[in-house]
């Protein structure tokens, strides 16, 4: 006897895979021709009335499409209508909030891109004034500058911001308040305190502005970033490895140097780039510590030393034409540094076995 | 046969050295939680043992008491001896990491080292512990083979453990426990995340384990105790600190208890 919870009809037509979850093909083109008529009603009202410009455009535009959207949701049911209605908010949100940021990074490149020539990228400043032509001159010197204060900065940081996290995660010692309260502290130092603090030490005791100086008041810097950001990825962890690897009969700093610390190779990895990132467009504390320099300097404790940062200051200062499109070139090359430095750091730390 | 497990109370003058793992007059604490009242059981070699009970009778707090995992708990406290072929695990002057040398552990939940492959993973114990070993891949595969994996992953062992289902998982984190040759094998419900496939693959494997070592099992399920445990010690908390209401041989326990409470467990009447 058959069971009574089967249901006994049987389908005749062989099922077609279907993703009814999905907005249809209809519903999608009618919210482009929305959106379509949305830009072109904005643009006439920017035409026709007092609204003007880019702004003008982008509070019609929002006034319209949101008008259009709920026009459009009043033959759904309630619940439908406020969730397109929150849904034009945030998304107007995220394009406020993607403006700003896009603007800066089109300004940089299109301003930057006319002095981007092969000489700005071998050559220095030491015969070159900066009225002279774009093809002349470059920022070699501010380049190498600046990676090497940043690799000395990061080569003192990342092992103690990593060592750090480590006693606060894993030994959990006495000193656990003290070091995360001095690690917190760290962080809200003013940059230009941090550079005043190696003025007054390294500087003065050195009697010399170097590249070490530098290198030293970035690491003031980075090193609490570096270590709160290790502490909260050692501590996604989970105790389980710590139990299985003591299980195992391991001591604890086997423990955190096999088991725990190479669970989370791409999270330190993120860890040394967010300290990176704090610091490569640091200008203030190296106002006081490695000035800034024409020529090419390889020797971090070789006296004044160029970095991308102080080039683009200085040159903004000087104000004109070809200074300022030097300094925006600059700032240009900053900007492809870091995308680099990430780039190549994910790719080597993001190789994670999982 | 004689039971060689031995309840509460009693035989404390005993001179003769016991090979093995034996738990003396056992308490614990969280804080000021009594969580274990006066337990004393005894492994023997080459034996399985079941530990049996509800939830929160401190089955698991005492196993990992056997191998000094308790102290990692903050707040834990103990009272008691553990003795290992007659000596106190916890004298001042052993050393813990030793202790869970000889005395490993399998966990409910499989957890293989993320950052490591299945091969590295049955090496870790070896790498973690500093053990001089000669041929890698013999331990490797003896290991792996012993915990009933090796025809499963011989032509991947550089994958990563994650990659495995999670009774091969399990099995690997035995094979890792393995390769350090301790002398008693603690496994707290190490079936309780699997599918019945799996669990009876473990049970499998301890049937094979206990050849060489002694096995120590806490779980709930009833049916795995009585298949794979030669002795079994029921624990219970009424409400106040656990403690253990009797151990016998498996068999006995399971159709002729002599506490009307174990009776009531095995038959299902509660718990």
């Amino acid at each position: 006897m058959s069971t009574m919870i089967v249901p006994t009809e049987k389908a005749n037509v062989a099922p077609e895979p279907t993703t009814p979850w999905r907005p249809t093909r209809k519903s999608k083109s009618i919210s482009s021709i929305v959106f379509l008529i949305s830009v072109v009603l904005s643009a006439a009202i920017v035409l026709l009335t007092g609204l003007a410009g880019i702004d003008g455009f982008g509070l019609a535009f929002f006034a319209v499409f949101m008008a259009a959207t709920i026009g459009r949701s009043f033959r759904l049911n309630q619940k439908n209508r406020k969730d397109a209605f929150v849904g034009v908010l945030i998304a107007s949100a995220a394009v406020l909030a993607f403006f700003p940021w896009m603007s800066i990074f089109a300004s940089v490149i299109l301003k930057g891109v006319r002095g981007l020539q092969p000489n700005f990228l071998v050559e220095n400043m030491q015969f070159t004034t900066p009225d002279d032509e774009l093809n002349m001159g470059g920022a070699a010197h501010a380049i190498i500058g600046s990676m090497l204060m940043v690799s000395i900065a990061a080569a003192i940081t990342l092992p103690l911001g990593i060592l750090s996290g480590v006693y606060l995660t894993e030994i959990r010692g006495r000193l656990t308040f003290l070091v995360r309260f001095v690690v917190q502290s760290m962080s809200g130092v003013p940059s230009i305190v941090a550079g005043l603090f190696i003025y007054t030490t390294f500087v003065n005791y050195t009697d010399a502005f170097s590249g070490m100086a530098g290198a030293l008041a970035l690491a003031v810097l980075m090193l609490p970033t570096v270590a709160r950001t290790a502490e909260e990825v050692l501590k996604l962890v989970p105790d389980d490895l710590r139990s299985a690897s003591y299980a195992l009969g391991a001591r604890q700093w086997r423990t955190s140097l096999m088991v725990v610390l190479p669970t989370v190779r791409s999270g330190l990895m993120t860890a040394a780039i967010l300290g990176v990132a704090r610091v490569i467009g640091e200008t203030a504390p190296l106002l006081l510590t490695s000035l800034s320099n024409n020529s090419f300097v390889f020797n971090p404790l070789g006296g004044p030393i160029g970095s991308l940062p102080t080039y683009v200051f200085g040159l903004l200062q000087i104000g004109t034409e070809n200074s300022i499109n030097r300094a925006w070139t600059g700032s240009l090359v900053l900007m492809i540094v870091v995308l680099i430095l990430f780039t190549t750091a994910r790719y080597i730390g993001g190789k994670d076995k999982r | 046969m004689q039971t060689s497990v031995t309840s509460v109370d009693g035989e404390q003058g005993e001179p003769k050295v016991v090979r093995g793992l034996e738990a003396k007059n056992i308490h614990a604490w969280f804080g000021k939680h009594h969580v274990l009242k006066d337990v004393s059981l005894r492994f023997p070699e080459r034996t399985v043992t079941g530990l049996i009970g509800p939830s929160g009778c401190g089955k698991s707090t005492f196993i990992r008491l056997l191998n000094r995992m308790h102290e990692f708990i903050p707040g834990a406290a103990m009272a008691g001896q553990v003795l290992q072929d007659g000596h106190d695990i916890y004298s001042p002057e052993v050393d813990a990491a030793a202790i869970r040398l000889k005395v490993g552990m399998v966990f409910q939940k499989p957890n293989p080292f993320p950052a490591m492959n299945i091969r590295e993973n049955v090496l870790s114990g070896i790498k973690l512990a500093h053990l001089k070993v000669a041929d890698h891949d013999a331990i490797v595969e003896s290991c792996l083979t012993r915990a009933g994996l090796w025809k499963e992953v011989k032509d991947r062992l550089t994958a990563t453990g994650g990659s495995l289902s999670g009774g091969q998982q399990q099995r690997l984190c035995i094979a890792r426990s393995l390769a350090v040759e301790p002398s008693v094998l603690l496994m707290d419900e190490p079936c309780s995340a699997l599918d019945p496939g799996s669990t009876l693959r473990i049970e499998e494997t301890i049937k094979e384990l206990v050849e060489k070592i002694a096995v120590v099992i806490v779980t709930h399920n009833m049916q795995q105790a009585a298949r794979v445990s030669d002795f079994c010690a029921f624990f219970l908390a009424d409400g106040g600190p656990g403690y253990l209401v009797e151990a016998d041989a498996t068999k006995k326990l399971f159709t002729n208890p002599s506490d009307t409470r174990t009776a009531d467990y095995v038959q299902g009447k509660f718990g």
